[in-house]
């Protein structure tokens, strides 16, 4: 089969713009008719963000491509443009072939259907006809492994099993072209490595075209041949997944002197902004972090109101290749703040800092009444220098993990 | 160079949705109306039992109001089983209309997701709303029987009213759909605008308690020759008279029209703000 070179996405000169704050001002019909009656002359002048201008790639049969970029690149964007769920401003995107898009994890699942009914309706909702699914409902159902449970609500399923069905359905759609985002996050570590070769194979196999979102470098150098990298909108590097990986991380380093105040590659309602985090040595007092010191996190907030309630906040700790090493999360560990002052700071205690020296970018998240808050990602650095973790005196070799784990040797004859 | 399936280039608002692409998706529309079908009916009893139960208590409420206190006339049929038949037609209406207008905002998680003609999701939601009315009329049939009511050959006409009855609200409801994604208010608006309507439509009284004079512009209501004519299909009371049909007709494929033509203004923006 000779697919080589025959494209499968052809993008030129594609560019969307959003209206900030629409178009009239009103979002309610009684704004509509009190703007009309006043003479609608007085508005403020609509301010224009361009999301994403300019790009332009070509995508082959075969090829993988993963789509890099912060929060607010244009990722996103991108995906909903190619998905056909909104429509460009300018340029266009040429499709040789049927699309899958995947941009979230069984879109349209109903809890209360059984696991059969939501394989026909989910893969109705993905584009599939009603024969096509017939036809490979075998072999889905045998793929996320639920044949036991076929008959069963979904919403009696374990989040794995529901993950397993909706990746199984949407595997089998059979398109020329897949889209997926970042869907790999969720499930069990044996399924995503399932998954992604599943995704591999029908790249390589079948010839299909695969574009791939993710924040995770690790899966996207392990998925894809090719990369591009998206930067305020706009496609600032283009090559070997590798190295498009590698000129992505050099910019989160530049990107970490934008205060955070300041930054705008954040995603959230804004019920909460993040100002700023420091990382503190409490044993010592100092800016300076040392493994095995004990460690304090703070991290200024401000928002409109006096107080906010039911408030979650997540720190996520990143490695060199921006893999995810853990996270630090209030909701496991004491729920969510109920209520909390409208301005302050959020502070995180770590005794006996378990990270070895190096570079950790932080990112932080919260949400508000469940609704995502503030999300920036990589908003800050932790440089942690070499320290006495054992009180031994003695120090692991460079180069060997990240984290220390306090254990203890022994021989046993 | 091979030719591209599909281009995606901006594009004006179309004046007309697509209705060659929605063809195209009809299995999503069934697996729609299906999935609705089903979660109602999943407890099958307690389906039924709801659907038959609303116009049982709202047919007797005005039973006693209208028929008892108020006095009014109800064309030779028992009041009851007049504002019950009333009550199955308007029903059929109604639901449509709310189903349908609250469609995409229920569903905003699919059109954030996934391409398909949007237009599916009002038009998906006529099967739960025809099941329940068919329901309700299977319920009427057992009424008739036992009030020993027999229409005649006017219920030939039954399936028609039925028709325009479930165009009116579907035509309606998508235009609201469409206008509630960027009004939200309306959501809260038009309930009480539909129960305003049901008042000034002839659902719990006979056209003919109308004083004469005034009856030519209660007539201009499209609702009040569908729901008579409905009414005369099944319960042999008085025919809605040419200009009640023609009415009635006109209001039904107008509706549509400019529901059809407002939504594809609205439809490629839904996503940006849904």
């Amino acid at each position: 089969m000779s697919f080589k070179d025959a494209p499968a996405v052809a993008v030129s000169g594609l560019g969307k713009v959003y209206r900030l704050g629409t178009e009239s001002g009103a979002t309610t019909a009684r704004e509509a008719v009190v703007h009309a009656v006043r003479g609608g002359k007085a508005r403020a002048p609509a301010e224009m963000l361009w999301a994403l201008r300019d790009v332009n790639f070509e995508l082959a049969r075969g090829e993988t491509l993963g789509i890099i970029g912060r929060n607010g690149a244009g990722k996103s964007t991108l995906l909903k443009l190619i998905s056909r769920i909104t429509w460009p401003t300018e340029g266009e995107i040429r499709l040789y072939g049927r699309l899958a898009s995947l941009l979230e994890v069984g879109t349209g699942f109903h809890p209360e259907l059984t696991g059969r009914e939501n394989i026909f309706l989910n893969g109705t909702i993905l584009g599939m006809r009603r024969h096509e699914i017939l036809r490979r409902f075998d072999e889905i159902v045998e793929f996320a492994e639920i044949a036991r449970f076929l008959d069963t609500p979904v919403k009696r399923y374990s989040s794995g099993m529901y993950v397993r069905l909706a990746f199984a359905v949407a595997a089998h759609l059979d398109p020329e072209i897949l889209v997926v985002d970042e869907v790999l996050a969720v499930g069990d570590a044996a399924f995503q490595r399932k998954c992604l070769g599943k995704m591999g194979e029908v790249a390589r196999e079948e010839g299909r075209a695969v574009i791939f979102v993710s924040h995770n470098m690790v899966a996207i150098t392990a998925l894809c041949a090719r990369g591009i990298l998206l930067e305020g909108g706009r496609v600032t590097a283009d090559g070997a997944a590798g190295a498009v990986v590698q000129q992505y991380l050099r910019t989160l380093e530049t990107l970490i002197t934008t205060p955070l105040a300041a930054r705008r590659d954040r995603i959230g309602t804004g019920a909460l902004r993040f100002e700023s985090v420091t990382v503190r040595n409490v044993s010592a007092g100092s800016g300076l972090v040392r493994s095995g010191d004990d460690v304090e996190l703070s991290i200024a907030y401000q928002s409109d109101q006096p107080t906010l309630n039911n408030v979650h906040v997540n720190v996520i700790i990143h490695g060199p290749l921006d893999e995810q090493l853990c996270q630090l999360s209030s909701g496991p560990q004491r729920g969510d703040f109920e209520r909390i002052p409208g301005n302050g700071s959020f502070l995180c205690h770590i005794p006996r800092l378990p990270f070895e020296a190096g570079a950790y970018r932080i990112t932080v998240y919260s949400t508000v009444n469940a609704d995502i808050a503030d999300w920036v990602m990589h908003a800050a650095v932790m440089d942690v220098e070499p320290g006495d973790y054992f009180g031994t005196g003695r120090m692991n070799d460079e180069g060997q993990g990240h984290f220390l784990v306090t254990h203890n040797w022994d021989v046993r004859a | 160079m091979p030719t591209a399936l599909h281009v995606i280039r901006p594009i004006g608002d179309r004046a007309f949705p697509d209705l060659g692409e929605a063809w195209r998706f009809r299995d999503l529309c069934f697996a729609l109306g299906r999935r609705d079908v089903t979660l109602r009916y999943r407890q099958t009893l307690l389906g039924v039992v709801w659907v038959v139960l609303q116009p049982l208590i709202a047919g007797g409420l005005f039973a006693v109001v209208f028929g008892k206190i108020a006095g009014l006339k109800s064309e030779g049929v028992p009041y009851f089983a007049f504002a019950y038949a009333g009550f199955i037609a308007w029903g059929a209406f109604q639901n449509v209309l709310s189903r349908s207008s609250s469609a995409l905002l229920a569903q905003s998680n699919l059109v954030t997701k996934v391409y398909f003609p949007r237009l599916i999701l009002p038009i998906s939601t006529l099967f739960s709303s025809f099941v329940d009315f068919a329901v309700g009329l299977g319920s009427l049939g057992v009424l008739l029987v036992i009030f020993r009511v027999n229409p005649g050959w006017p219920l030939l006409t039954l399936p028609f009213w039925v028709l325009i009855l479930h165009a009116m609200g579907l035509g309606l409801g998508t235009l609201a759909s469409a206008f509630t994604v960027r009004f939200r208010d309306l959501n809260y608006a038009l309930p009480i605008l539909t129960q305003l309507l049901m008042y000034a439509s002839p659902v719990a009284y006979s056209t003919t308690v109308i004083p004469i004079q005034y009856r030519r512009y209660f007539l201009l209501n499209p609702l009040s020759g569908a729901l008579d004519g409905f009414r005369w299909s099944v319960l042999g009371t008085s025919a809605p008279g040419v200009t009640g049909t023609v009415i009635a007709l006109a209001g039904a494929i107008v509706s549509l029209f400019i529901g059809a033509a407002i939504f594809a203004r609205y439809e490629r923006h839904l996503a940006d703000v849904i």
